[in-house]
């Protein structure tokens, strides 16, 4: 037992940074707010009061009470909007991040560690995918399957497996390489079980720090294809139709926009953040 | 039936990738050129050579971690030259590596526990639990070591790690390819210890590649030098340091540092 006695490497710990808390801690407000949208929002996010339109937030002169983050031009309580908006903005970066991790990485690693034809398909298909432009991709992907929030996600992971697929490639590829994979066939371990035994846990930190950029990234797709009216219907407040409504009256009532905007601005750097942070926790030799 | 390993005319080629035109295939480079040897049973082989001479490669073919493209090798009588990896499967318990880098070849993200007992749990070993346990006394690791990280631990420590690993499996043969050159001199002479001893008690039959002769000589009781993928010595380790035949023998055996720049070998 004196081995223990003078090596500590056994229990060397790193700290969660601050950014890691930060981003952990307003992506967790955002989702609760989400889950929570009917019960803590403070207005109906549809009732219009022409009577009440741009009214300004609560901290300057002429503001509502009861309406802290002011009105857009129909009289809608934006900070309300912001709060249901919350709910597809978690939505599509859940599933969508979700499902394109998963689809893209399997596919990504089964090339980049069996390689041969299996490789060759799935290259190709990469080198094929990505020839097209990816917002006219999602705009005719939109338009063919109609709008709405099924439609969103289906064009996300469409089109961004290949983020996935490609970085996953190059890492088993990597970890492939490594004396540990000639270890597990020197002890019996067949193909696949080494590809998901061996390689994945390996891959596994390079996947989550890929699949947080991906929440964000489905968090401004779904506002850019809100923005160009391409998402849900007009009913369900988004932050990117906010954006959109919020710039025709910017001059007038500038809240509108901004709040939505800072809004989707701190969350997609929170997923990046979060990403980076993780990076950092997962990787054991840079603990 | 007294020789493990017999191995005889074993060539192999690999493609050469830097020579390969745009058009057509790449020309085979000639690696191992016709080498022919046994290892009988309960032996501690050492296998010299310097870099390019093809021991690695010699050694990974013998695991069959690489198909030769000609010539046979028998292990225990069983012809393995050309066996598929389904067919070898039931066969890679009895012939175990030990690798020369062992931050690489230990799973980052496994425990050790995991490194020692999922072989065991691949060749449906029962009392895995127990076996690992012994496995680390062996070695000299304590027990508590089982939930530690490759990373936790120190580049002696985790090649006595890759040894468990390959003496659980309780095989017949082991492959140790350069496994002390990543060591320090001091971690180096406890691994060759214990590497010893293990041999002793375990009744083990030992291929040792290094390119360092005075580790091969404490340890081996026979060598085979390897220069450019051919054999040019295979004798007793003592014949071999008193009267090298071979020019490139003599070589080695002067590349090695001596205490005294005056002395020579006797």
């Amino acid at each position: 037992m004196a081995v223990e006695g003078i090596d500590g490497r056994g229990r060397v710990r790193r700290r969660a940074g601050m950014r890691l808390w930060l981003s952990g801690l307003w992506l967790a407000l955002v989702a609760l707010v989400a889950l929570l949208a009917p019960w803590i929002a403070p207005k109906d996010p549809l009732m219009q009061d022409l009577f009440l339109g741009r009214m300004p937030p609560f901290w300057t002169p002429g503001a509502e009470p009861g309406f802290w983050l002011g009105t857009d031009s129909l009289g809608r309580d934006v900070l309300s909007r912001i709060i249901h908006g919350a709910r597809v903005a978690m939505t599509v970066a859940l599933v969508a991040g979700t499902i394109t991790a998963l689809i893209g990485a399997t596919l990504g690693l089964m090339a980049g560690f069996l390689r041969g034809w299996v490789d060759l398909v799935i290259s190709r298909m990469i080198d094929i995918w990505m020839a097209f432009p990816p917002v006219l991709f999602s705009i005719l992907l939109i338009a063919v399957l109609g709008p709405g929030l099924t439609s969103i996600i289906i064009a996300i992971v469409v089109i961004d497996w290949t983020r996935f697929a490609r970085v996953v490639r190059a890492e088993a590829m990597a970890q492939g390489a490594m004396d540990y994979v000639a270890s597990a066939r020197v002890a019996g371990r067949g193909r696949i079980g080494t590809m998901l035994v061996e390689i994945g846990p390996n891959v596994l930190p390079t996947i989550a720090v890929l699949l947080t950029l991906e929440m964000g990234i489905a968090v401004i797709v779904e506002a850019i294809l809100s923005f160009v009216n391409l998402s849900i219907s007009t009913d369900d407040p988004t932050w990117g139709g906010m954006i959109a409504e919020g710039r025709a009256s910017v001059h007038q009532a500038w809240w509108v926009l901004v709040f939505p905007l800072v809004t989707l601005f701190l969350t997609v750097l929170a997923f990046s953040q979060l990403g980076e942070g993780l990076k950092d926790r997962f990787d054991p030799v840079l603990r | 039936m007294d020789d493990l390993y017999q191995v005889s005319d074993l060539r192999l080629s690999l493609a050469d990738m830097t020579a390969k035109p745009l058009f057509g295939t790449a020309p085979r480079l000639e690696i191992l050129k016709g080498l022919s040897f046994t290892i009988p049973k309960g032996e501690v082989v050492g296998i010299v050579g310097g870099s390019g001479s093809g021991k690695s490669t010699l050694g990974r073919a013998m695991v069959r971690l690489l198909e030769p493209s000609g010539g046979s090798i028998r292990f225990a009588g069983t012809d393995i030259t050309h066996l598929d990896e389904t067919a070898l499967r039931p066969l890679r318990r009895r012939f175990q590596m030990i690798f020369q880098d062992p931050m690489s070849s230990l799973n980052p993200r496994h425990t050790v526990n995991r490194l020692i007992g999922a072989p065991l749990a691949l060749h449906g070993f029962d009392g895995i639990a127990a076996r690992v346990d012994r496995a680390l006394d062996h070695v000299g690791l304590p027990r508590s070591f089982k939930a530690r990280f490759p990373h936790e631990l120190s580049g002696g420590q985790r090649q006595r790690v890759g040894i468990a690993r390959a003496i659980a499996m309780e095989p017949e043969f082991i492959l140790a390819d350069e496994i002390v050159s990543g060591l320090d001199v001091s971690s180096q002479a406890q691994v060759l210890n214990l590497l010893e001893q293990l041999v002793r008690d375990l009744g083990l039959t030992l291929a040792f590649i290094s390119h360092d002769l005075s580790v091969i000589r404490r340890l081996c009781a026979r060598t085979i030098v390897l220069h450019h993928g051919e054999i040019v010595e295979n004798r007793p380790t003592a014949d071999l340091f008193a009267a090298p035949a071979a020019a490139y023998t003599r070589d080695l055996l002067e590349a090695i540092p001596l205490p005294d720049p005056g002395q020579v070998w006797d």
